[in-house]
């Protein structure tokens, strides 16, 4: 198979991704639009097998996009009803008091707790009905390019073997061009992290910062359950360096989601964001909502943190960026359904003006769009408090935000910058503390592989590693002489694995004489890209695997 | 030569099926189904069949609800010409999907049925054999191997079946049923423009009362439970441990 045959088909805009953006992208272009080709192609086996999130939602842009969404069935059943934030320490929890006086955009009045990944096949739902070709299964691996312009993207290829050759069952990738393709991969997408290094869009703004939650759903006797509770909790067990906390909604039939977000700038080497998450649970705060029940799903994604300062250029020759592939999410807000929606709504409505109008290289009314819109306006009120977090740590960093949101209404004079990217943030093995994680109960905490078998995790087989070492040699200079194998504890998948660690000095076989390397278990990962991120010299990429693999969230997550 | 490949749509064998905390099934809402992988085999077959000129056309039936069409869409992706639909939010069990298949099949006319041994879901293994019997068809099952001689009204199906022990060759005068076992062939990928070409394909859709078949349930599922937890194992020291484990604790020696 020297030659590669591809198929091509044309479409006026294709999508990438199938999440709350895209989706709510296409549905918007079809509505301004009826006569405009939409494509999207979605990497998971079905809309929703990929998606991640609490989820309470803010229904503003979904009354914007479907006002009748309620007559139109949308899984949005449980309204938020009793709201609370937590300030733990290792023993008691204080309920932070007057949150709706201080802090009034945090509250949840008239929001709802959903599985945004049923929300995403209602979306779906919605979108095919008004003529949106939709793909699942089918990844968006690589950009087209001509004069200078983005005009669509390539699918993978299917049935490449290990070795990269064309295996029995090879079948190419297919040309999916458009005039406009608009990137919706969420965070950290692999197109649209190259997208971002072709055209130059994060020039001029702060490094994007990210954050990792890790997810689980839990099934709890009827008799504990109860619905619209909202609970947010911050503090222990992470130190006042460290930014992040849980989150825990009942909802549903007998349904709690329980997560944990950690600010990826976080310093501690030894930090693990899955035990912080796990061991967590053992806080009075937490555990009589989990005990008895049974875990019935597992999960993790990065999220953006940055907000405003972080935000690149949106639009190219050829497309836009749009959700959380650009940032639209609201931090101190815990949300970022209603932003992602906005955006690909707003860049629908760009799109479709730049098809009538002659199809200039770039949609460029999606900048003013989005800068004249509310969602704006809510970022830039908010834009100081994750810095703050950073700057000057939890508990200044909370009392900063009360004052900023009570006193200056968000209109502070000034903008605090995320200095870093959080890759280039992280302590040496040397300089930081080792925790000491409690060892999973099986009950109510786990480890790692009995929590990626309830995401039901897949990748065929005998197909190329889709995460890759840039440079194989800098492993053990740097992760592991230095911070001895970070991506084995952030990766909530277990893909690192260190081998042979115990070896320098009394291994046996060939571990003896070689010492620690690195073992990755690419078929574990639930795609949360948190190693392209973290890894301290940005030497893991992740591309996208074969389409159709990775996890398959069920009903509910 | 017509053939007829049913299909049924199952949770994905990805998805860790869960029973419902009351107990009365396994929890479908909103997790991922897919093609039996059975049937995938099945309709692999079949479209190789007529790739090798033996057949000349591939009829997809699936029975069920309205989402079975993106079952059929697969199939029809993979390669088979065009479909047919029977709409009903009942599950029918076996007995039922054989009469309704030879509804279908006396409608259609085709002279082979190749279908998947059994269905994930339910391992019932039944549907194949019953067809046959309700059609007096010979039938060959667990195949792992097909050949087919048509002929102008007639013709030989060689079929190699997995069987306890070993493999076994026998010859089935057509028209017949070929129900497939695993190690059959690998199915080929849904591609990307085949899926979009299936869009175009026709799908026909019927109901119960178009096939005049009563699929009342004749078993009545009394309880459904997940298996015991697997206790965890532990690491023994030595052979002699080992030993005195498997004498004292496991009684096994």
């Amino acid at each position: 198979m020297s030659e590669r045959v591809r198929e091509v088909m044309e479409y006026d805009v294709v999508v990438v991704g199938g999440g709350p953006a895209g989706l709510s992208a296409s549905i918007r272009l079809k509505q301004v639009s009826p006569g405009a080709s939409v494509c999207l192609v979605e990497k998971g086996s079905e809309i929703g097998a990929h998606i991640l999130s609490g989820a309470v939602i803010e229904p503003r842009a979904l009354d914007e996009l479907i006002p009748d969404w309620r007559e139109r069935g949308a899984p949005l059943d449980t309204a938020a009803t009793d709201d609370r934030m937590i300030y733990l320490t290792a023993k008691r929890a204080v309920r932070v008091p007057l949150l709706d006086t201080v802090m009034p955009h945090m509250g949840n009045h008239g929001n709802f707790i959903v599985s945004l990944g049923d929300v995403c096949r209602w979306l779906a739902g919605q979108a095919e009905a008004l003529g949106v070709e939709i793909y699942p299964g089918f990844g968006a691996a690589e950009l087209l390019e001509e004069d200078g312009r983005i005009v669509g993207v390539a699918t993978g290829d299917m049935g490449v073997t290990r070795s990269g050759e064309p295996g029995p069952g090879y079948a190419p990738g297919m040309e999916l061009r458009a005039a406009y393709t608009l990137f919706a991969e969420g965070c950290r997408g692999s197109l649209s992290k190259r997208v971002m290094a072709r055209f130059g869009l994060r020039a001029g703004v702060d490094p994007q910062t990210y954050g990792l939650g890790v997810k689980e759903l839990w099934e709890v006797p009827a008799a504990q359950h109860r619905p619209g509770l909202v609970q947010h909790t911050f503090g222990w067990p992470l130190d006042h360096r460290t930014y992040g906390g849980s989150w825990m909604y009942h909802f549903g039939e007998n349904l709690v989601s329980y997560g944990f977000v950690v600010g990826l700038d976080y310093p501690n080497t030894w930090l693990s964001p899955f035990d912080e998450m796990q061991r967590l649970k053992l806080h009075p705060a937490i555990r009589p909502h989990l005990e008895g029940g049974r875990r019935i799903s597992y999960g993790a994604r990065a999220l953006s943190e940055g907000g405003l300062q972080s935000i690149p250029r949106l639009t190219f020759p050829g497309g836009a960026l749009i959700g959380d592939a650009a940032g639209f999410l609201n931090v101190p807000k815990i949300k970022g359904t209603h932003a992602a929606m906005k955006s690909g709504m707003l860049a629908a409505e760009a799109v479709a003006e730049a098809l009538a109008d002659g199809r200039p290289a770039e949609p460029a009314s999606f900048t003013a769009r989005v800068r004249a819109s509310w969602l704006w306006q809510e970022l830039r009120g908010v834009r100081n408090i994750r810095p703050a977090f950073a700057k000057y740590g939890t508990i200044v960093g909370a009392a900063y935000s009360g004052l900023d949101a009570m006193l200056l209404r968000g209109r502070a004079p000034w903008t605090l910058r995320h200095r870093h990217p959080d890759h280039a943030v992280l302590d040496s093995a040397a300089a930081s503390t080792p925790i000491d994680y409690p060892k999973p109960d099986g009950r109510l905490t786990f480890d790692k592989s009995s929590s990626v078998f309830l995401s039901n995790t897949n990748h065929a087989e005998d197909q190329p590693v889709h995460l890759v070492l840039r440079d194989p040699a800098r492993w053990r200079a740097v992760n592991w002489d230095r911070f001895r194998s970070p991506e084995s504890r952030y990766c909530p998948a277990g893909v690192y694995e260190v081998v042979g660690a115990d070896g320098v000095g009394e291994a046996v076989g060939a571990d003896a004489v070689s010492g620690p390397r690195l073992q990755i278990n690419a078929q574990n990962c639930v795609h949360c890209k948190t190693c392209d991120i973290k890894d301290p010299t940005e030497n893991i990429d992740w591309a996208a695997p074969e389409g159709g693999g990775g996890p398959n969230y069920i009903g509910g997550m | 030569m017509k053939l007829l490949v049913p299909v049924k749509r199952v949770l994905d064998y990805n998805v860790k099926p869960r029973v419902r905390a009351d107990g009365t099934g396994v929890d479908l809402a909103g997790s991922k189904m897919s093609m039996n992988p059975f049937d995938e085999i099945a309709v692999e077959e079949a479209v190789r069949l007529r790739e090798r000129g033996v057949a000349t056309e591939i009829v997809v039936v699936s029975i069920g609800v309205q989402q079975c069409q993106e079952t059929l869409r697969t199939a029809l992706a993979m390669g088979a010409d065009r479909a047919i639909l029977v709409l009903t939010e009942a599950a029918p069990e076996p007995l039922a999907v054989a009469k309704l298949l030879r509804a279908l099949v006396l409608r259609e006319g085709p002279r082979l049925v190749v279908l998947g041994k059994q269905a994930i879901d339910d391992d019932m293994n039944a549907t194949g054999q019953m067809l046959a019997g309700l059609l007096g068809w010979a039938q060959a099952t667990f195949a792992s191997r097909v050949e087919v001689a048509a002929e102008a009204d007639g013709g030989t199906a060689t079929v190699t079946r997995e069987v306890d022990g070993g493999l076994e060759t026998i010859a089935v005068a057509l028209p017949a049923i070929v129900t497939v076992d695993l190690r059959l062939n690998e199915p080929r990928y849904a591609s990307l423009p085949n899926i979009m070409k299936a869009r175009k394909k026709p799908m026909e859709t019927l109901s119960l009362g178009d096939l005049g078949v009563d699929v009342t349930p004749r078993l009545t599922t009394l309880r459904v439970s997940e298996p015991p937890v697997r206790k965890g194992g532990v690491t023994v020291g030595s052979v002699a441990e080992l030993v005195s484990k498997l004498r004292s604790e496991a009684r096994v020696i």
